[in-house]
């Protein structure tokens, strides 16, 4: 197994006196997808805040590229490469997907929007992901359909060359095609060499596209394991008891 | 209007046609999407009926005095627009006109100032107002409608201390007159609408061409050539009419041309939409209209956006104040007051931007303002009393508000 880009070592956080983190180690690679999965309030949403800076971590070690990094705020985390598709993907509906794949950091040239270059390049993103579900980029998200703004909201992730793509629960309000595309978005994503972390309670959809699969219970990590190495029952065990006879951590293999 | 082109058509190889575009138009009015079509429509309608009923209605005095009647309430909405594409209010707008006035006349007047000084103290205490909304807003955190409800009363007392109670202070400058009451002559009135045709053109060809050698869809030709040549015609029509002779005593005095103050509020037209639709403070203002938190994760630093968006809406407001006392060559404690912000609020709404934020463009302000003062206009010949004028303007900002609110709707 290659290098982990992003690990996570030891991680504790808590909320006043709910200690929600208890240890948490964590290792996401490049190029693969890492299940992240747990029962309700487990602390998956917790963990990729840590990560991904919005909250610090009270205790804890962070490495990114094998290097000991702070991360003190949603800045410093979009400095790493490291992009979190939040639940609401937050896209504004009234802007079409150009504006929206570019909001924040618009291309200019002088003072004035260069559209065309902007255009251009989220045309190369769109097809680079092999979309081809949306009619036009000059249409406004707003008229979207559900796995559409997640494929927007998807390669908002990737046009800026992220190293690390955070999804919380992609498909968790599709149907069966447009999860289908959404997995496969996903897939495409890990096989061009970014790391991506998927947080679903989807056991079918982490079968179909993880590549190992860490399960959290009460905010511990009860195992972080290769999705080959394990049955489908193995996981359920870890999610709904946090241990399973016979699960080899892969941290245990280095 | 080149904002406005559906770029939405479909991308595919098949050359785009006429009627694929207007498919597409249909699809986005079907969808909610309907812009300024209603106040066009409505602005047609208006004409016609008060043409019918009036034979004062449609001559050229009358319809150069539409244009003065309706300036300074399209200028406050035009600053309005900034802070409505954000889901804001400014109720003190129409009061901080007549702040700004006040400063001015009181410069000129009691003072000897030189007016283009005086209108930069003026502009500067604009600003100055803008910036005390704009961060009780955006750093204090108070709504924007209880702040500037405030405002409204505290700018309004500043102008009754301003003018002296129940006085009205005369202003003489020439320049400042002119604004409101004299016009360009005939000839440069012509030459003035071919460099603005020229320039309107050069640039559509600008925009097709920089896209076309970026590989990109452009606008259908025939369809740009058929919106360009139509306003101009329509502006040619206009400038004809306004330079025909509308004086009623022509030995006396000569009245005709395109009045000052159109050329005003083109320019404020054409550098607010450049900053709304080319700059990256305009998409930031749409974005944080449209979905604060999404704005706010990209990065974009809301708060900043959001009192730049009241300063320069206040800044505006100064420059209506300039246009009020151009007019009434005075300021008086009623100067921005009465119905004049609810006008302007009505005039961008009945333009087409929406008071849920995020949708909105600069022309909503003159196609609303015009609506608006052609209804109060047309009403006033036909000698309705202005109690009937306001709650007919009532019900037409009512009825955009409520188109705006249903095509909401109907968009999700
Ligand atoms: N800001 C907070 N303040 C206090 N407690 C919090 C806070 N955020 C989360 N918690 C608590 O931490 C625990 C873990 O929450 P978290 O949202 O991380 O769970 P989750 O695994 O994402 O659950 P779900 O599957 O429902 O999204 C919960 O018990 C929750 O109540
Ligand atoms: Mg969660």
């Amino acid at each position: 197994m290659s290098e982990a880009i992003l690990s996570l070592r030891n991680i504790n956080k808590s909320f006043g006196a709910v200690h929600v983190l208890r240890g948490v180690d964590l290792d996401i690679y490049p190029g693969q997808v890492t299940a992240l999965v747990g029962d309700n309030g487990a602390g998956k949403s917790t963990l990729i805040k840590c990560i991904a800076g919005i909250y610090t971590p009270d205790s804890g070690e962070y490495h990114f590229d094998g290097k000991p990094v702070t991360v003190n705020g949603p800045r410093d985390a979009t400095a790493l490469g490291i992009e979190v598709v939040y639940q609401d993907l937050a896209l504004c509906d009234n802007l079409d997907i150009v504006h929206n794949l570019f909001l924040g950091r618009e291309k200019k040239k002088g003072v004035t929007l260069d559209e065309a270059s902007m255009e251009q390049l989220a045309r190369q993103t769109l097809d680079g992901l092999s979309v081809r579900t949306v009619k036009s980029i000059r249409q406004t998200v707003a008229s979207l359909s559900g796995g559409q703004r997640q494929t927007v909201a998807i390669a908002r992730a990737v046009l800026w060359n992220n190293k690390v793509v955070i999804l919380d629960e992609p498909t968790a309000a599709l149907g069966v095609s447009q999860t289908e595309q959404v997995l496969n978005l996903v897939r495409r994503l890990a096989d061009a060499g970014i790391a991506v972390v998927l947080i679903s309670h989807n056991l079918v959809d982490v079968f179909e596209v993880a590549d190992n699969v860490a399960a959290l219970y009460l905010g511990t990590m009860a195992a972080q394991v290769k999705l080959n190495e394990v049955s489908r029952n193995q996981v359920i065990e870890l999610i709904t008891t946090g241990k399973s006879a016979g699960v080899t951590n892969i941290g245990a293999n280095k | 209007m080149s904002t406005q082109t559906p770029e939405t058509a479909q991308e595919t190889l098949a050359a785009p046609s006429l009627k694929s575009a207007a498919a597409d138009y249909w699809a986005r009015i079907k969808s909610g999407d309907i812009g300024s079509l209603p106040a066009v429509l409505g602005l047609v309608a208006l004409c016609i009926v008060f043409t019918s009923m009036s034979s004062s209605f449609l001559t050229p005095g009358n319809f150069a005095n539409l244009l003065t009647q309706a300036a300074g309430v399209i200028v406050i909405a035009m600053g309005l627009i900034f802070v409505l594409l954000l889901g804001d209010i400014d109720l003190s707008a129409g009061y901080s006109a007549g702040v700004s006035g006040a400063v001015l006349v009181i410069l000129v007047s009691n003072h000897h100032w030189n007016w283009v000084p005086a209108l930069l103290v003026a502009i500067v205490a604009g600003v100055l107002m803008g910036l005390v909304i704009g961060w009780l807003v955006s750093y204090v955190g108070v709504p924007s409608f209880v702040v500037t409800l405030a405002m409204f009363l505290a700018f309004q007392g500043i102008l009754l201390l301003l003018a002296g109670e129940g006085g009205t202070i005369a202003i003489e400058d020439k320049t400042v007159i002119a604004i409101e009451n004299s016009n360009m002559k005939p000839l440069i009135s012509w030459l003035f609408f071919l460099i603005c045709a020229a320039l309107y053109v050069l640039s559509g060809l600008r925009k097709m061409a920089v896209r076309r050698k970026a590989g990109l869809k452009t606008e259908l030709v025939q369809l740009w050539v058929f919106k360009t040549v139509g306003l101009l015609a329509l502006c040619a029509v206009a400038v004809f009419s306004l330079n025909l002779e509308r004086s009623n005593n022509v030995k006396l005095v000569s009245l005709k041309g395109i009045p000052d103050v159109v050329p005003l509020i083109l320019a404020i037209l054409v550098v607010g939409t450049f900053f709304l639709s080319r700059t990256s403070y305009g998409r930031h203002l749409y974005a944080v209209g449209g979905n604060t938190e999404a704005a706010r994760r990209s990065g974009i630093d809301v708060k900043r956006v959001r009192l730049f968006a009241f300063v320069i809406c206040s800044s505006l407001a100064a420059i209506a104040g300039l246009i009020f006392v151009s007019r009434a060559n005075s300021v008086s404690p009623t100067t921005g007051g009465n119905s004049t912000l609810l006008y302007a609020v009505g005039a961008a709404v009945i333009g087409g931007t929406s008071l849920f934020g995020g949708k909105g463009k600069m022309r909503d302000a003159i196609l609303g303002g015009l609506v608006v003062a052609v209804i109060d206009n047309g009403m006033g010949l036909l000698g309705y009393a202005a109690g009937i004028k306001y709650i007919v303007t009532g019900l037409v900002l009512l009825v955009s508000a409520g188109v705006d609110a249903l095509s909401r709707k109907g968009g999700n």
